[in-house]
């Protein structure tokens, strides 16, 4: 094969996937380290990469400090009731009290941001959002992350962390290959901030052909963060912590600005309101602490999201689907009408296309609601990610090991939903939390944390050959047959995600089975992944494109394979509506009022699961 | 099938291949002219759309669930500064949008840090960002601390 090997070294940052968490690193680390080296290596194009790559109608986490708005203690008891008490509040806070300075030059930069005319503040959709005119929001923030990097290596398919040969819990950079030239690229650098995404796809979805690419969160987000993390032995948090979303049918159009901006209600398919009626057995699921509508009632406390999701659930599996989303008062008004459907164009085009194809106009008719396939990942609400440090001034002992967002591999940062622990981020707290991994990546550097890193060129060489596997398993064996896909040897990327999502689905609580799972079901899982695990290395792929498959579906496995094994640990129904534990249908304080965090071996492949205390902001005199 | 292309219309410029967040939009080799390679991975975000300068580039719904005779034109225009929609229902209703995309000419709105002044060794020792503490409220304000808010972090069962 005749690629060449492109190596960049003496970095001195390496921003590793560059949505709105590595763009924030990038640019920070120039203020920090005018003389360092930052390179950034991206999957696509920076330009519209990542989660926000189509654009944004809201920034959802913005505080309002200098109106007096939020503080950010109230953001993170917020974050703690939704996620059911299980959120790391020392990063909550950390990115709640810095969150507002992003927004703020988001602005100065040219981000078009709603303003109400009668008070002059940011135009509120919700206690935490503001709407904005983000169709741009990406390449904005893009054009700051690219003026502050020594070099933007785009269309680079990071597939390893590179460790130190030295120290073995010690990152020394990243290898991939360029998806375009199917060249191998080696950077060598002191310190990694991982801003890779989350997980689509891991999960059986709903919609059965070309609509399966019109997943919740965006189909190239493909596990790439915990891939690369689990690898390198960074231990994980919270990763049975997936999330389901309530969205408009099969388009999965977004309903935040429906339900908070134009005030927009569901209802059962006879007309009936219904979420009441599941609330008395609810609460005797998870207790009057995590749901109590009366109090909720009177002091605004959310609902978790969750429990929500368990009344829809309940409600479609009663005979009394589907739910609809009442729009028809709403869209009366053409002012609210516009901003319904701005709120599609401006972040999920296809809802439009969907309700453009199928003439629904919300004036006229109320549509459909579903819940989708579950999704892993730590910037949205929920907070599935590595296990890091938090801030020296705020976290206890148990939550700090000298560098801001360190995961427990030395070097290796984390910015979106690569940090677990921190739900309701969105693209402003992960650009934030990019910022604050570049800060302490600097210092770790400026300490000479980053001195005497050996890589050596077997492992190089080694990474390479792996790399390439599957097209040369390709190479080997397609004249085995006529034509078609169908090989005793080998699977192709879209088989194995077939599997992948297909066993996910069915033993780890998707959709199909009402996202049911209990231990034999977990344990079942885990050994067909073990299966699966032996076939990815009969992966073949045709070309470069398929190669880039075949590496997103080996960090997708390794992210499901971690995800089951949290799941399991967790003995108990934190999250109804989310996922259910058949043989612990109970939320349980008294065992689980912790976090999980997990370390898979690189060496032996074994996991380690642990409980870590779950900490609590309170009172001084508490 | 999410995004086609138009065979009259496409120049092969390959606007498209090279914004693709999903890396589908390829060169088909005998028409030399670009192609959606893989249509479930298609999220309909557009940025091949909005990118192709000789408008070639249209989206058909998901065939999964999504019937024909649509339309959802776009026309994005940095140098104006907006983005235009045109949605087409299959009974022929029409809808238009216009909002803005940027509040500054194309470009221009990003500081360049290597430029600013270096952070002092207080600042490094300290919890502040970049632009911080002006920044987080636009005021002479400090960073918010715990101690400042008379709380603190507790291990255990609290709500």
């Amino acid at each position: 094969m005749a690629h060449k090997t492109i190596v960049e070294d003496g970095i001195d940052i390496l921003v590793v996937g560059a949505g709105l968490g590595g763009s924030g690193a990038a640019w920070e680390a120039r203020f920090w380290g005018q003389d360092k080296k930052i390179v950034i290596a991206e999957k696509a194009n920076i330009d519209r990469s990542g989660a926000v790559a189509q654009g944004l109608y809201a920034i959802n986490c913005y505080m309002g400090t200098r109106w007096g708005e939020n503080k950010p203690e109230d953001h993170v008891r917020y974050a703690r009731i939704d996620l059911m008490g299980m959120v790391r509040e020392d990063l909550l806070f950390d990115m709640a009290r810095h969150v507002d300075s992003t927004v703020h030059q988001f602005e100065d930069w040219g981000l078009p941001i709603m303003r109400d005319p009668k008070t002059g503040r940011y135009l509120r959709e919700g206690r935490w959002q503001i709407m904005i005119h983000g169709e741009s929001y990406k390449p904005i923030v893009a054009e700051a992350a690219k003026k502050s990097a020594d070099k933007v290596f785009n269309r680079i398919c990071v597939t390893h962390l590179l460790m130190d040969d030295a120290n073995e819990n010690r990152v020394a950079g990243a290898v991939g290959f360029n998806v375009r030239t199917g060249n191998y690229h080696v950077f060598k650098a002191k310190t990694v901030i991982c801003g890779a995404g989350g997980a689509s796809n891991i999960f059986k979805p709903r919609s059965v052909g070309e609509g399966s690419g019109r997943t919740w969160y965006a189909p190239w987000s493909s596990a790439s963060a915990y891939g690369l993390m689990i690898e390198a032995g960074a231990k994980m948090t919270q990763m049975e912590n997936r999330i389901v979303l309530a969205r408009f049918k099969d388009g999965y159009g977004p309903v935040g600005a429906y339900f908070l901006h134009l005030k927009t209600y569901t209802q059962n398919a006879y007309g009936e309101e219904y979420e009441s009626k599941w609330f008395p057995e609810l609460q005797k699921m998870v207790g009057k602490e995590y749901l109590d509508p009366e109090a909720s009632h009177l002091t605004h406390r959310p609902i978790p999201t969750c429990l929500r999701n368990h009344c829809i659930i309940s409600e479609v599996n009663a005979g009394r689907g589907p739910i609809h989303m009442v729009t028809m008062r709403a869209f009366q008004d053409p002012h609210l009408e516009e901003v319904g459907w701005e709120n599609f164009l401006g972040m999920t085009v296809g809802q439009a296309v969907l309700w453009a194809a199928t003439d629904v106009d919300p004036k006229n008719e109320n549509p459909e609601l579903t819940t989708s396939e579950p999704y892993v990942m730590g910037s949205h609400a929920t907070g599935s990610g590595a296990w890091c440090s938090g801030p020296e001034d705020v976290s206890p002992p148990e939550y700090f090991w000298g560098y801001n967002r360190m995961t427990t591999v030395e070097g290796l940062f984390g910015a979106g939903d690569a940090v677990g622990g921190t739900p309701h981020a969105f693209s402003s707290g992960s650009f934030t939390e990019g910022r604050l991994a570049a800060k302490a990546a600097c210092k770790y550097i400026d300490d000479g944390k980053g001195e005497g890193i050996v890589v050596s060129d077997a492992q190089i060489e080694r990474r390479r050959k792996e790399i390439y596997k599957p097209l040369e398993h390709y190479k080997l064996y397609r004249n085995e047959i006529v034509a078609g896909d169908v090989n005793p040897h080998y699977i192709n990327p879209k088989q194995g995600l077939d599997r992948l999502q297909k066993l996910m689905d069915e033993y780890c609580g998707g959709v199909t089975v009402s996202y049911m799972t209990n231990e034999k079901l977990l344990n079942i899982g885990l050994k067909k992944l073990k299966v699966m695990e032996e076939d990815l290395e009969s992966l073949a792929a045709s070309d470069i494109h398929e190669l880039l498959r075949c590496w997103e579906l080996k960090h997708r496995h390794r992210a499901a394979e971690c995800v089951t094994q949290h799941t399991l640990f967790r003995k108990e129904t934190r999250w109804p509506g989310y996922y259910y534990r058949g043989d612990a249908m109970k939320l349980d304080d008294k065992n689980w009022h912790v976090l999980t965090v997990s370390r898979r071996d690189p060496k032996t492949g074994e996991y380690t699961m642990e409980k870590a205390p779950c900490y609590h902001l309170v009172g001084e005199n508490e | 099938m999410p995004t086609f292309v138009y065979m009259t219309r496409c120049d092969g410029c390959g606007h498209c291949v090279d914004i693709c967040p999903s890396d589908i939009m390829h060169i088909d080799k005998t028409y030399r002219r670009a192609y959606n390679i893989e249509p479930s991975m298609c999220w309909e975000c557009y940025s091949c759309v909005k990118a192709c300068p000789q408008d070639a580039i249209d989206v058909r719904g998901y065939a999964d669930f999504a019937p024909l005779g649509h339309s959802v034109r776009v026309k994005r225009d940095e140098e104006k500064g907006t983005i235009a929609w045109k949605i087409k229902f299959r009974d022929g209703r029409v809808k238009e949008f216009l909002s803005p995309i940027t509040t500054k000419p194309w470009g221009t709105g990003t500081p360049k840090l290597a430029d600013v002044p270096a952070p002092s060794k207080e600042m490094r020792d300290s919890e502040l960002l970049y632009s911080e503490p002006k920044y987080i409220r636009m005021d002479d304000g400090g960073l918010h601390t715990l101690k400042a808010a008379g709380l603190k972090l507790k291990k255990g069962v609290y709500y």
